[in-house]
């Protein structure tokens, strides 16, 4: 038998594209919104954790730490089939989502302290001495210039994120991964799979190749 | 008598060392005050508790034309009162020469973009660089910064200016055009506080001049006394150092 028609069996690829692109879809919307609910979260923890009162400060330093020690499919897991015990019953969506997004909150927040640590002092003086507020200086002056200097880690974590959108195929969320596994069932052919491997990598390459050149025009530009 | 700024037993340690140990000094409404001495003397210290970028112990006290400088709200008005020029410029890299200079009229004192931009544009023009208006820092040169820093400390209409040795970062040939600029304000009338290493601008600028060393002050009087006829043995070993090399 030849090995395109294992792999890359173009009947099996016309029948079973629909389905596909319904999981495409849906991995698309998962990622999307984990990432920017990732971002708020991240930055509320990272200002929490540089300008918050002392607890509040060692308690996010706490949630940071645990958040990223955590393996996501294990807080996925206990996110969708351990809250339901003590009545919280989430949808997979939401399931996915919630742990997607506290765990990209987490490693953001990181992202983001070191982006605003790296601004210098004279910023922060610069902006006391004109009579600016904690939060004028940090929305006009200390932010977009961190911002600035984060977007590689912080595209860098996105792709992440997407990556690891595959991990809600666990939680019987019909993305993309979850619908190639079940095309391939339906076509007793492994080609589903291959090509949704392709539409992963064609979504990702990109940003991969656009993180590399972003870090290499930073460090050529800091020389 | 009380000054305009009034500074009474400041005190300030960093750790053990006892950077201020003691300072009063009163600089009355529109006078020129330049503070010289070695580095470590505490003069920058000094000025940098006056809008309380440092903070200094308790016991001190500062007031700025009445207010106390603490923190809080009253410290938010002293802080618009107190324009502060910084050794290293610290523009806003990622703002317009410009929107540098409206950036605090627009939101601390709420000022319409309109007019934040035709007082920028006019003071960009008193400091000389009009027609940079549109560029960012990183495109001028380390006088035109400084000069842009002036203007966007002068934007907040403040009655006290501070200089924290405004020149020592500079290439040589650039130092006697922000001078310039300084000697202009001088006339104006604003209050000016000037660390400084320029003897020149201190002996013709300053009303007054003060010599600190480790954290106290030493000396103080009219530039042609301080300057030429220092009283102190550790004033004439400064002087002799810095104006002998």
């Amino acid at each position: 038998m030849d090995i395109f028609d294992t792999f890359l069996n173009a009947e099996v690829m016309r029948r079973t594209f629909p389905m596909l692109m319904q999981g495409l879809w849906i991995t698309l919307q998962l990622g999307a919104a984990s990432i920017v609910a990732g971002l708020a979260l991240g930055l509320a923890l990272a200002m929490a954790r540089l300008y918050g009162p002392g607890p509040l400060r060692v308690l996010t330093r706490f949630y940071i730490d645990i958040f990223r020690s955590i393996p996501l499919l294990v807080l996925l897991i206990i996110v969708y089939y351990a809250l339901p015990f003590v009545g919280l019953r989430l949808s997979p969506f939401v399931s996915a989502m919630s742990a997607l997004t506290l765990v990209s909150g987490a490693y953001t927040a990181e992202i983001f302290r070191a982006g605003i640590e790296a601004i210098p002092k004279g910023q922060f003086e610069a902006s006391a001495a004109l009579g600016l507020s904690g939060r004028q200086t940090m929305a006009d002056v200390i932010l977009p210039q961190a911002v600035r200097i984060v977007i590689p880690p912080l595209t860098n974590n996105s792709i992440n994120v997407v990556k690891d959108t595959a991990l809600a195929s666990v939680v019987a969320m019909p993305d993309l991964l979850k619908q190639a596994t079940q095309a391939q069932a339906l076509a007793a052919n492994p080609t589903p799979l291959i090509v949704a491997a392709m539409i992963y990598i064609a979504f990702l390459w990109p940003l991969v190749a656009l993180v590399s050149r972003m870090e290499r025009r930073f460090a050529a530009r800091r020389r | 008598m009380t000054g305009f700024v009034s500074i009474r037993n400041l005190r300030k340690s960093y750790g053990s060392f006892e950077a201020l140990k003691g300072i009063d000094l009163d600089v009355a409404k529109g006078e020129v005050v330049c503070i010289i001495g070695p580095s470590g003397s505490g003069k920058s210290t000094l000025i940098r508790c006056i809008n309380r970028l440092e903070a200094f112990s308790e016991g001190s006290e500062i007031r700025v034309d009445g207010i106390p400088v603490t923190s809080g709200r009253a410290l938010a008005k002293v802080r618009a009162e107190v324009g502060m020029v910084f050794q290293s410029f610290n523009l806003f890299p990622h703002l317009t020469v410009r929107q540098n200079v409206m950036l605090a009229p627009r939101r601390v004192r709420g000022t319409t973009r309109a007019e934040a931009s035709a007082q920028a544009d006019r003071l960009l023009d008193r400091v000389g660089i009009g027609n940079q208006a549109d560029k960012y820092p990183e495109h001028l040169s380390g006088g035109q910064q400084q000069r842009v820093a002036i203007a966007r400390a002068l934007a907040m209409e403040p009655q006290v200016m501070l200089f924290d040795e405004p020149t020592s970062s500079l290439d040589p040939e650039m130092v006697g055009e922000v001078l310039d600029v300084m000697r202009d304000l001088a006339r104006t009338g604003v209050t000016m506080i000037v660390v400084t290493h320029e003897m020149g601008f201190a002996s013709q600028v300053a009303d007054r001049v003060i010599f600190m060393d480790a954290g106290q002050i030493v000396e103080e009087g009219p530039p042609a006394q301080v300057l030429s006829h220092p009283r102190e043995p550790r004033t004439r070993d400064f002087l002799g150092a810095v104006l002998n090399h």
